[in-house]
């Protein structure tokens, strides 16, 4: 009874922080409903008797992939003002989609029934006596380790994909190199040149390089290049 | 043998002359033209001698087989027999003489290989088509005289005028083919056969055949000879058809000699006596050339009268004599036409010749109303047009007295109304042809003349090569009347036509011409020469009296000089018409419909595409959109159709 | 289980659909996006959790486990993603991420 009160208190507040996740209009609003989302669906997760991903969902998704979120979304200068606009363009299409999916899902779940010798067809059935997180580790690393290392080397590629995409080459900023200042010499930096009576820049050949002009951000040209 | 050679040597010339005339030159392409001609007229006046005075048996000369298909049969073959051999000699001997004549008028010309290349061409297609066995073959000759009246009208090509003459001389010959190519249908229908020899062979038997067309119900015979006299029309430039002839002129006069005069526009008459067999159990069909012809001689002749190019009023009085050889036909005198033909062709020859004498002695001027006073300097070329123009008035004891007199007394005794029609209308033509004729002499040779100085000094008598063939005709125009007409037509025609010309039982009208009243024998000669002393009183005598009547007669003037306004009529009824039609059918059915399909498809890709392409915007969030409606959607195909 | 199964499923079910909802209407914003997925996948995950309870079978959880770590990654690779391309082009409002035309 109590449980069943707690698990549709849990499952309101859930569907409802979702609901703010999409609307909200400040994004950090959205990463703290995603908190608050996660916190909830790992309450459920308890009430089904799954303990220890419940646990791993807030480590895992509170504690690093949301929190992520959050470092994302406050590195990025966004101007949440000009976020509100087309909003209501998309609404309408966007509930008759979601609508029509609904639809399908209650469709699909309408009529299911198990099939009868299903509970014969079990992979990993439950061991009598052992904790949740015991049994779980009896079946992940016996039978399921294949997947177990593959699932890690999925994180180690993340990880290498994320440092290689965001690694900031270092070149274009400024570093004194002592030894090479030190080694110049004036050959190298002065041209000592002899200008007639009244010659200019032009005539002299001497002209500065010129610079190509930055695209302002958000314009391109016809290709798609700046 | 001979006959063949008479037939092909012409063709070996064309080939040479046309194939090789650039690399071997004009003089040896002459040579090896006129060399040929001469070989085909010595073979070809042998061969009529042979058959005619020295009892060589008529047949036919195999040469090969052309079609079998089926039960039709089309065989490469030469008739042998007195129509054959008489249009053999006749075709030869002045198609030699023009090509000869050719020599000198044609000296200034750029491509003289060419020219006569045409002339051995048109030679050729000639004989095959008067040699010929069967009705396929002779339609091929026909055609082929077609292609070479085409050829040599606008031989001059550059200029537009002659090119639009070319097209209309074959488009109009066109019109006239196509009833004959149903007649020849209509035959092998009947008879299953279009070789001559079977045909004439089962006339008796099929003569009551009908056919049910449109819920009538024709006699067969009646429509085959009205279709084939409407191919002979087109040929032969009868009234309805005939526009193409004065056109015709634009092209050299050697080629208006040659084939507007003496053979191609013949090819007609001597399409209908070559089917005298049946024609002669079909006499609606006679009746209506009958009325054809004699309508086409009064007409003709009256245009004739009102023109000012020396060339057109011959070819007018061309029009008009083959109307008299159509009624010869009609009333069941083809023995009486073939002769008119052969006189005709002399002395039209020359008569052609000898304007073309007088247009290259004028500097190439071929309006009358610019010439006068000719005759002290080109004396010959005046005394041949005399000989040709006394022929052509039918003045004893010319050609032309036997041949037209003969006519006109068939038509009498023929007895019929329709005979009656063509009597009356022939006399009242040789009036106007003896009248035209010498309104031609008059304004050419005589009276002060009216062209300019420069011209004038240049007038001179035609070189030897131009003047002997003119002497030639000229003895032929003179003789072949006394000298053939017993043969021809008189009492023993049989003799000398054998079985190339039959006629029904019931036909007499040549013994009948024997005992036509005196003043229906002399009646043409009477008008005839009428004629020509109104002419000289018109324009000898009392020049002004053409211009006053003009004057008067206003109207009656323009119609006759606008040709009674008939090439007007039909680029008003037809020409206009189907130029409409046919630009409508090609800017709306072609450029809009036709070409607008492929396009409008091509169009029609390239607009979707365009579209299509829209869908590519670049915005991710359209293709994740995108992706997720296509998500739905598939989930719903499923949930749908694949429970 | 404290509740039966269509509960769970029903929960499971709105949980994606809000999670689509967001994708698609959030125009503004591609972290918003990276969000909803993680919804989606939480979902997914609520389903798993929920059938290996009803039917006694672990692999359900084990299966969540992966999704887990598979969700954990591909947050981190997008998050990276996203970063850059706000380095480069100086704005990350969903529209503006065109450069795919063609």
């Amino acid at each position: 009874m109590i449980a069943a009160i707690a698990f549709w208190v849990f499952a309101i507040i859930l569907l409802a922080s979702a609901a703010m996740v999409v609307t909200a209009r400040n994004p950090v609003h959205s990463v703290l409903f995603l908190i608050l989302a996660f916190f909830n669906a790992a309450a459920l997760f308890l009430l089904a008797g799954a303990e220890f991903l419940a646990m791993i969902l807030l480590i895992v998704y509170v504690g690093a992939v949301a929190v992520l979120f959050l470092f994302v979304v406050m590195m990025l200068d966004i101007d949440a003002a000009e976020l509100r606009s087309g909003f209501q363009r998309y609404l309408p299409v966007g509930l008759a989609v979601a609508a029509v999916l609904l639809v399908e899902l209650g469709a699909v779940l309408w009529g299911w029934k198990v099939a009868p010798g299903g509970v014969a067809l079990r992979a990993a059935p439950p061991v009598a006596g052992l904790s949740n997180t015991a049994q779980l580790g009896a079946v992940l690393y016996t039978d399921n380790v294949l997947l177990f290392q593959a699932a890690g080397m999925v994180l180690l590629i993340a990880m290498i994909g994320a440092i290689v995409l965001t690694l900031r080459d270092r070149t274009r900023s400024r570093r004194q190199v002592i030894a090479a200042q030190l080694a110049r010499r004036p050959a190298d930096t002065l041209d000592v040149v002899r200008v007639p009576l009244r010659a200019g820049v032009k005539e002299l050949g001497i002209r500065r390089p010129k610079l190509a002009a930055p695209a302002a951000p958000g314009q391109h040209d016809s290709e798609g290049g700046h | 043998m001979l006959y063949a050679v008479a037939v092909f040597a012409p063709l070996f010339g064309c080939v040479i002359a046309g194939l090789f005339g650039k690399v071997i030159g004009d003089r040896a392409a002459q040579a090896v033209t006129i060399l040929c001609m001469i070989l085909a007229t010595v073979c070809g006046v042998s061969a009529f001698v042979a058959l005619v005075y020295q009892g060589a048996p008529p047949g036919v000369v195999s040469l090969g087989t052309w079609v079998e298909a089926g039960s039709f049969h089309a065989s490469w073959t030469l008739r042998y027999d007195a129509l054959a051999a008489v249009m053999v000699a006749m075709v030869t001997l002045v198609a030699t003489l023009i090509h000869i004549y050719s020599i000198g008028y044609m000296s200034h010309d750029g491509t003289i290989w060419r020219f006569f290349s045409y002339l051995s061409l048109f030679s050729f297609a000639m004989l095959m088509l008067v040699t010929a066995d069967n009705l396929l073959q002779l339609f091929f000759g026909w055609e082929g005289v077609g292609l070479a009246s085409y050829l040599l009208i606008g031989y001059w090509y550059d200029r537009p005028s002659a090119c639009a003459a070319a097209i209309k001389a074959f488009v109009v010959n066109r019109i006239g083919d196509l009833g004959f190519a149903v007649g020849i249908a209509l035959v092998f229908f009947i008879f299953g056969s279009i070789e001559f020899d079977t045909i004439f062979g089962a006339v008796a038997q099929h003569q009551n055949d009908t056919f049910h067309v449109l819920g009538v119900t024709w006699r067969a015979y009646e429509v085959i000879g009205i279709l084939l006299f409407v191919g002979a029309m087109g040929k032969s430039a009868q009234i309805g058809l005939h526009v193409w002839l004065p056109d015709a002129m634009e092209g050299p006069t050697p080629v208006s000699a040659l084939i507007h005069a003496a053979t191609m526009v013949t090819a007609g008459v001597f399409l209908m006596a070559r089917f005298s067999p049946l024609l002669d159990y079909a006499p609606g069909a006679l009746d209506f050339i009958v009325f054809i012809g004699a309508t086409t001689a009064l007409f003709a002749a009256t245009i004739g009268c009102a023109q000012n190019d020396i060339k057109r009023v011959i070819a007018y009085s061309t029009c008009s004599q083959l109307g008299y050889m159509f009624v010869a036909v009609g009333v069941g005198a083809y023995q009486a036409s073939i002769f008119h033909l052969l006189t005709h062709a002399f002395f039209k020859a020359l008569l052609f010749l000898g304007a073309g004498a007088v247009i290259h002695a004028m500097s190439d001027e071929q309006d009358m109303r610019k010439m006068g006073g000719l005759w002290k300097k080109i004396p010959l070329t005046y005394v041949m047009m005399w000989a040709g123009s006394l022929a052509l008035a039918g003045v004893f004891p010319f050609a032309g007295f036997y041949s037209k007199d003969a006519i006109l007394e068939d038509a009498w005794a023929s007895h019929t109304a329709i005979g009656q029609y063509g009597f009356w209308c022939t006399l009242i033509a040789a009036f106007l042809t003896g009248f035209y004729s010498w309104r031609l002499l008059i304004m050419t040779f005589h009276g002060k003349p009216r062209a300019d100085q420069r011209t004038l000094e240049h007038v001179h008598e035609s070189p030897p090569v131009m003047t002997v063939p003119l002497i030639l005709l000229a003895i032929g125009a003179l003789t072949t009347g006394f000298i053939f007409h017993n043969q021809l037509i008189g009492a023993g025609w049989h003799a000398f036509w054998g079985n190339s010309i039959e006629i029904a039982a019931g036909n007499h009208v040549l013994e009948e011409m024997d005992r036509d009243p005196q003043w229906v024998v002399l009646a043409p000669s009477v008008l005839g020469l009428l004629g020509i002393g109104v002419a000289y009183l018109f324009y000898m005598v009392a020049p002004g009296i053409p211009g006053w009547l003009a004057a008067r007669f206003g109207g009656v003037y323009r119609l006759l000089l606008n040709k009674w306004y008939v090439d007007e009529l039909y680029d008003a009824v037809f020409v206009r018409p189907t130029l409409a039609l046919a630009r409508t059918l090609w800017q709306t059915g072609d450029v809009t419909i036709i070409d607008g399909i492929p396009n409008g498809v091509a169009a029609l890709a390239e607009d979707g595409a365009a579209q299509v392409v829209k869908m590519q915007t670049g915005s991710m969030a359209a293709y994740a959109f995108a992706m997720l409606i296509g998500l739905v959607f598939l989930v719903g195909i499923f949930l749908i159709f694949l429970r | 289980m404290a509740v039966g199964l269509g509960s769970y499923l029903t929960v499971a079910a709105l949980l994606l659909v809000l999670g689509i909802f967001g994708i698609f209407l959030n125009r503004k914003n591609v972290i918003i996006i990276l969000m909803s997925i993680e919804l989606i996948l939480l979902a997914v995950n609520l389903n798993l959790v929920a059938f290996s309870a009803a039917l006694g079978d672990l692999v359900g959880q084990v299966f969540a486990l992966f999704v887990l770590t598979v969700a954990a990654a591909e947050a981190a690779i997008g998050l990276a993603i996203v970063m850059i391309y706000f380095r480069n082009r100086g704005s990350i409002q969903v529209e503006d991420v065109n450069l795919m035309k063609g």
